[in-house]
């Protein structure tokens, strides 16, 4: 009964949260548009009507209980939940005006096109090199030249180049968590994604290196979209333009993150960022 | 408790391990020959030269009941097998006595022990080294005449297999695969006059290079005829042995510890790297080394690909339903079918139904002499592959099951296929866990007897499965195998007590070449987890 109740509510507040999103994303150049978006793991529904739209070159970030179903949205812009069994999605994922659910989507192509760092920094047992050229051999890129001048680059964007230059052929393994993390991020980067998604990058990491990949997310909001997913909403607060809150599936409200954060529109998001929601 | 369990297998490993090791190893050593007279209580005394082998106690009844006339105050009477040799004369080599009755035991220096190519070791004293019949030294200076002679003859003898096995080999191969293709042009209907005469034109010239090499074998057999020794025996015979038939000689009771070290390692080294001599039970076992090491590699070539595809589809593509499970249940049992039931169904269908389609389709000239419509390496590899099969797939699936998902999605996510992913990141991960599945089977085959009885394995086999003359590989050659080495030179000898420590020399090296294998197998494996040791956290 409580739950229904819930519900009901939020489809009501969605609804509201639209009319605003569009305002506050006027002067955006849209990347990413979520037009009506039903996710079921099996019988279950996990997203409700989600539609939102990301602005270009901007961070956005999803914030909201465990369990709310954010990083299972995140995981919709790279298909990546195909890959799990029983899941159902209903609804559009506009890119550049083309839906990426479309039948003729290729989704390895369209993976390279948003790239994904994911919560546990999940290196390959290969050399820190071939980790950074894993996406580029993919693409059929082979000659060494262009491979190294990318592996260096990727690096560099990562903020990673200078502690590893010296031993790019040992074991990615052997480093640290944060330097592990940003070296999942410089491989996500070498492919020359347009969007990144980062589903809770800094949440297994010690505070230092946290602070260094939200540094990183900073310089690499120039030139990629990015989306992320947090638990922390100091950190959301402090790396993202716009900030999502999400719960039980809905998302309750999107707006700029200083509006969000100073003013939110809803007593749930107030209650959430204040620290009074269970 | 555990702990107990434990160091009871491990000592009963040890145990059995160095019961082979004795028995095997001692062997090779040069015992001391002996001299005795020996006295059976109210006959004449007879004469004993030879090595005295085990000896066990026996209660008196059972002498008594053998006819021997022992004494009813003593309970048990100590007997020992003593090895007299020159089974021509006596009929056998070994003879058992009741060790009360040996008296005068002396250890003569000037004993000689010479092994020869037939009818066993011939103990006695060189009294006479022959050249054509002539007697050209006597007495003293015997001994080191024969020394001289015999290492002539050894490296004449060295030089005729060269060219027996080696150039005659080669050309009797070419003239077999001449006449195999004159006859498929037979067949074919193309053999004109053009084809006939290239033909004949071969022939000959192979038959030219024959007729060459057989006159100078000839030349080489009447150089290796020229020497005799004469010896006589313990029993006063004077008996003539041409050089020919004589491996090697030596005086054990004159050497000293370095000389029989050198005799002893000289004698394993034959073991490991000769061919067989008098049906399996002198000379060395090396084409069944060969063999085993050959099949149980043939075998992981066949196993690992197999397995792995199939485990892949079972884990990676198949769905996961009634259907696969029945499958894993049916895969998981088929590693508990008996292997003699391998060895039937490798014979039904490999050697018979494939082997046979084989022979029609592609070798019908050679027919009705089957190619691989017989028993042979290709199909006893296959066989065993087969038997292997569910070690390799269960333990792949395992190591598949284990790849943690979060590799499998970084790949995806940068764009790789699930083909690709598994290309790059699933299998080299998982290849740790293949060998391990390798290791086992590796493990099972070499051990492997009874289906290999029924797909090519032999007592002799005439040549290896390897050599020199083109294709090089001849999978379909039967082949020989250190377990079936050990059932046949224990259970199907003529001489069972010469072959004896043979059993467990050659146990010993089979439970060598496996540990071998499997070490190989380990390290790679360790050297492959080194480099993939992601899965540790």
């Amino acid at each position: 009964m409580p739950n229904n109740t819930a519900k009901n509510h939020a489809i009501d507040m969605s609804a509201l949260d639209r009319g605003r999103n569009e305002n506050s994303l006027q002067d955006e150049k849209i990347s990413l548009e979520v037009r009506d978006l039903d996710l079921y793991y099996g019988e279950k529904r996990a997203l409700n009507k989600i539609s939102m739209q990301i602005a270009d070159k901007r961070v956005t970030a999803f914030i909201g209980p465990s369990g709310c179903g954010k990083s299972t949205l995140l995981r919709c812009f790279n298909r990546m939940n195909d890959l799990v069994d029983g899941v159902r999605i209903d609804g559009q994922i506009n890119l550049d005006g083309k839906n990426i659910y479309d039948r003729d989507i290729d989704v390895a192509r369209l993976r390279r096109r948003i790239g994904m760092v994911f919560q546990k920094p999940n290196p390959f047992p290969k050399s820190i090199y071939e980790n950074v050229a894993y996406g580029l051999r993919l693409a059929g890129i082979h000659k060494k030249r262009v491979l190294d001048d990318t592996v260096e680059w990727a690096l560099r964007g990562a903020a990673l180049w200078d502690e590893v230059k010296d031993r790019l052929h040992e074991n990615a393994l052997g480093m640290s968590g944060g330097q592990q993390q940003r070296l999942v991020i410089a491989r996500a980067i070498a492919v020359k994604p347009e969007v990144l998604l980062l589903d809770e990058p800094a949440s297994a990491l010690d505070p230092i290196s946290t602070l260094k990949i939200e540094e990183l997310i900073n310089d690499l909001k120039n030139d990629y979209t990015i989306v992320i997913v947090t638990h922390n909403m100091q950190q959301a607060a402090r790396v993202s333009d716009y900030t999502a809150f999400m719960y039980l599936g809905d998302l309750i409200e999107f707006d700029n993150t200083d509006i969000l954060f100073t003013n939110p529109a809803e007593k749930q998001t107030e209650d959430y960022i204040t620290g009074r929601y269970g | 408790m555990t702990g107990g369990a434990v160091a009871i297998c491990v000592m009963l490993v040890i145990g059995l391990l160095g019961l082979i090791a004795v028995r095997g190893l001692a062997h090779f050593w040069p015992a001391d020959v002996v001299q005795a007279s020996y006295q059976v209580p109210g006959q004449a005394p007879m004469p004993v030269l030879g090595e005295i082998g085990r000896s066990e106690e026996v209660g008196t009844a059972r002498l008594k009941s053998a006819g021997l006339p022992v004494s009813d105050q003593q309970s048990v009477y100590q007997r020992s097998l003593i090895k007299v040799g020159n089974r021509d004369l006596y009929g056998s080599d070994f003879r058992y006595i009741i060790e009360n009755w040996l008296q005068d035991r002396q250890h003569p220096e000037d004993v000689t022990v010479l092994e020869r190519l037939e009818w066993g070791n011939l103990y006695g004293w060189v009294i006479a080294v022959k050249q054509e019949g002539q007697i050209v030294a006597q007495d003293e200076a015997a001994w080191p005449a024969l020394r001289e002679r015999l290492a002539r003859a050894t490296d004449l003898h060295a030089q005729i297999a060269a060219i027996e096995k080696g150039r005659i080999g080669a050309i009797n191969y070419a003239l077999e695969q001449l006449r195999l293709e004159q006859r498929r042009l037979e067949l074919a209907g193309k053999l004109n006059a053009e084809a006939q005469a290239g033909i004949d034109q071969r022939s000959a010239a192979l038959k030219a290079d024959y007729r060459a090499l057989e006159a100078d074998l000839l030349e080489l057999y009447t150089e290796l005829r020229r020497d005799s020794v004469v010896v006589r025996t313990m029993t006063g015979e004077e008996v003539e042995l041409p050089l020919a038939k004589t491996v090697r000689a030596f005086r054990p009771n004159a050497m000293g510890p370095v000389g029989k070290l050198r005799h002893y390692f000289s004698k394993i080294w034959e073991f490991v790297a000769e061919d067989p001599r008098e049906a399996n039970t002198e000379g060395g076992i090396f084409p069944a080394i060969f063999g085993t090491v050959m099949m149980v590699l043939l075998m992981s070539v066949f196993v690992t690909p197999f397995g792995v595809v199939a485990a892949l589809y079972l884990r990676e593509y198949a769905k996961q339903g009634l259907l696969t499970r029945t499958i894993r249940i049916a895969v998981n049992n088929l590693a508990g079918v008996p292997s003699i039931v391998y060895g039937v169904f490798g014979l039904g269908f490999f050697v018979y139904f494939l082997g046979g389609s084989i022979d029609a389709l592609f070798y019908p000239e050679a027919l009705p002499s089957p190619t691989f419509g017989t028993g042979g390496i290709l199909w006893a590899s296959l066989t065993l592959a087969i038997l292997t099969l569910p070690v390799v797939i269960v333990a792949t699936e395992e190591g598949l099951a284990r790849i943690p998902r979060s590799l499998r999605e970084a790949s995806m996510a940068l764009g790789a296929t699930k083909a690709e992913t598994l290309w790059r990141v699933v299998l080299p991960m998982a290849s740790p866990a293949m060998m391990t599945g390798l290791i086992l089977a590796v493990a099972r085959a070499a051990g492997e007897v009874a289906p290999l009885m029924l797909v090519g394995v032999v007592k002799l086999a005439p040549s290896l499965p390897l050599d020199g003359n083109m294709p090089f590989f001849h999978l379909d050659r039967k082949f020989m195998h250190l377990g079936f080495h050990i059932y046949d030179v224990g259970f199907q000898s003529p001489n069972v007590e010469a072959a004896r420590p043979l059993v467990y020399a050659t146990a010993l090296l089979l439970v060598l070449v496996i540990i071998l294998l499997n070490l190989f197998a380990v390290r790679v494996r360790n050297r492959l987890r080194e480099k993939y040791r992601a899965l540790e956290h």
